[in-house]
């Protein structure tokens, strides 16, 4: 099996309120295209994440819905105003009903 | 008779060669991506601008192609984008990605990586909350393609 479910999420340093922080985040996934053939010739079926949400202090702010054409490995940069110090929830699902999820804590001075 | 065989003989390679272009998997074309943007906008008139696509005009591995998108909109809550979508016009699927932003994010940009089969065009378009859609494209040439092992 794949090693779904680590990811490696960053935030700009020194978020200030009412500023965009950017929030880049990647997850490990084979984001297997549906179109490519075994060494027998057999098609490989399709196993992608399909869907990323990213809430802040419970709000979802950033949704994503991917389709085979993502790379392996799907990495999204997007930004988020900073309001008050709280966590950031990063979820990706994938189209077998597996999740990936993390938090992250952003600290607002 | 010569002559009717080798008529005969051309038909059939032109039968096989029609049975052979059904049968290979689909490849997309702009048709397809006409028919994706008419099933994702409908009949919405779309606009030129507002939007900049940043991607290498040359892609040297089809699997791994940088994206960066951003839209001119100061996302506020009177003016804001409310989605972006990504299409690739030959990839075997032309939809690629679609994100929903709102005043929250502060900045309309985001950056990926997409798969492109073969040298095409990427096409971004924006949704702003004015129900006003935006677009554009811009031409990759791809030189090992992404896709395919």
């Amino acid at each position: 099996m794949s090693q779904f479910g680590k990811v490696w999420v960053r935030l700009s340093e020194n978020p200030k309120r009412g500023e965009p922080v950017e929030v880049r985040a990647m997850v490990i996934h084979p984001m297997e295209s549906g179109f490519r053939l075994d060494n027998v010739g057999r098609p490989i079926p399709r196993h992608i994440v399909d869907n990323f949400l990213c809430a802040y202090a419970g709000t979802p702010v950033f949704r994503a819905k991917l389709h085979p054409a993502m790379s392996a490995n799907p990495y999204f940069v997007f930004y988020v105003v900073a309001e008050e110090s709280g966590d950031l929830v990063l979820t990706w699902t994938d189209d077998r009903g597996e999740a990936a999820s993390h938090s992250v804590r952003l600290e607002v001075t | 008779m010569d002559a009717e065989f080798g008529r005969r003989r051309a038909l059939t390679a032109l039968a096989v060669g029609a049975l052979v272009l059904v049968v290979r998997p689909a490849a997309a074309t702009p048709e397809t991506l006409a028919v994706a943007l008419r099933e994702t906008f409908g009949d919405r008139p779309i606009a030129q601008g507002r939007i900049k696509l940043e991607i290498p005009r040359l892609a040297e591995n089809g699997n791994i192609v940088p994206v960066t998108i951003t839209v001119d909109s100061p996302m506020t809550e009177a003016d804001y984008v409310e989605s972006i979508h990504v299409f690739a016009e030959r990839n075997p699927l032309p939809r690629v990605l679609q994100v929903e932003l709102g005043p929250h994010n502060g900045r309309a940009r985001i950056a990926t990586r997409i798969r492109l089969a073969v040298s095409q065009q990427v096409r971004a378009v924006a949704i702003m909350n004015d129900e006003t859609l935006w677009s554009t494209a811009a031409d990759v040439e791809v030189t090992v393609g992404g896709c395919d092992p």
